[in-house]
């Protein structure tokens, strides 16, 4: 068994179980990916599946990638992954991998890449309070002091500060999936997920 | 967008009466007691209805041995066994919260007259 797909998130909603709890659900459009190399512990040094996901035009692909592409059918993928893989004989080149490896009730990982928010302030980046808005106040978002006098004379490292915030790889742990729809490849993972709709995720057993 | 909208659209019960703020209903409501599951009915005047789609939700208010009690339903939601309307009532506003602050024959609804 693969341990993961690639999906693409279409975006959140909620579903109520029979018991009338309402559960917020996030739908990713999972698989099928294909085999599109099997690498092994002795030619590769590792175990892993690559496979591919999406589509991308003929003219938009180099040769490199065509050639490379050619060994597992003729499909041109615009996304390639590689997963862990215990035993890799049990796969094939252009092996369909689809969301069979998962089940209703199991838990996963997704990662993604973050909504980029820019260089961000501590306020957004980091939840600091601000400060007051009248009385004279002068001080309503900056971070405030940022460490102490003469001594240590200088800023302790890992200080929250401003900077780049979001756009970077994240990933939720231990996501329940609520339901698996194979006949149009979606899965539906209890809560949120890294990413804007449409953002490419994979999912890890 | 599409596939989420479509999702949704499976939780909608269509199974629901047309009612609306100062409408009395008769909320059926399933309640598990362990093992066991039974109907309890919640009467009372519904002043809101909220939302669309599959997280719409409305208020009940009822009094009961002289205090108020507000419940506000999922509409969609499973534990609702069926909806029943008693009097439909004329309001002029969408939330009749101003039910709150009356009491006695006051906090009366005129009923809607049908031709």
């Amino acid at each position: 068994m693969s341990k993961g797909l690639i999906g693409k998130k279409l975006g959140m909603t909620g579903l109520f179980m029979p018991d009338g709890r309402y559960v917020p659900v996030t739908v990713i459009q999972a698989g099928p990916c294909v085999v599109t190399q099997v690498k092994r512990a002795a030619r590769d040094g590792y175990n892993a599946l690559q496979l591919g996901f999406g589509r991308r035009k003929a003219s938009r692909v180099n040769r490199p990638m065509k050639g490379h592409l050619k060994k597992s059918g003729e499909q041109l993928f615009s996304v390639l992954r590689e997963f862990p893989v215990d035993n890799p004989d049990d796969f094939s080149l252009g092996q369909e991998i689809t969301l069979d490896l998962f089940q209703v009730g199991d838990r996963v990982r997704v990662s993604g890449k973050s909504k980029g928010r820019g260089f961000s302030g501590v306020i957004k980046r980091h939840g600091f309070h601000r400060g007051p808005k009248s009385h004279g106040s002068r001080s309503i978002r900056p971070p405030g002091s940022i460490g102490c006098s003469a001594w240590p004379s200088r800023v302790l490292k890992g200080k929250k500060m401003p900077g780049q915030y979001g756009n970077e790889r994240q990933t939720m742990r231990n996501l329940e999936i609520v339901d698996i729809r194979p006949e149009e490849n979606l899965l539906l993972v209890k809560g949120a997920v890294p990413g804007h709709r449409s953002a490419l995720v994979t999912i890890r057993k | 967008m599409d596939k989420i909208a479509q999702i949704q659209r499976e939780s909608i019960r269509l199974d629901h009466p047309d009612f609306g703020p100062g409408d009395t209903v008769k909320v059926h409501v399933k309640i598990t007691e362990g093992e066991k599951e039974r109907i309890q009915v919640f009467q009372g005047v519904v002043i809101s209805r909220r939302g669309s789609r599959a997280g719409a939700s409305f208020t009940v208010r009822k009094v009961s041995y002289g205090v108020g009690v507000e419940r506000v339903f999922p509409l969609h939601s499973p534990i609702i066994d069926k909806i029943e309307v008693v009097t439909r009532g004329r309001v002029r506003r969408a939330k009749i919260y101003y039910l709150r602050k009356l009491r006695g024959k006051a906090a009366r609804i005129q009923e809607k007259r049908t031709a």
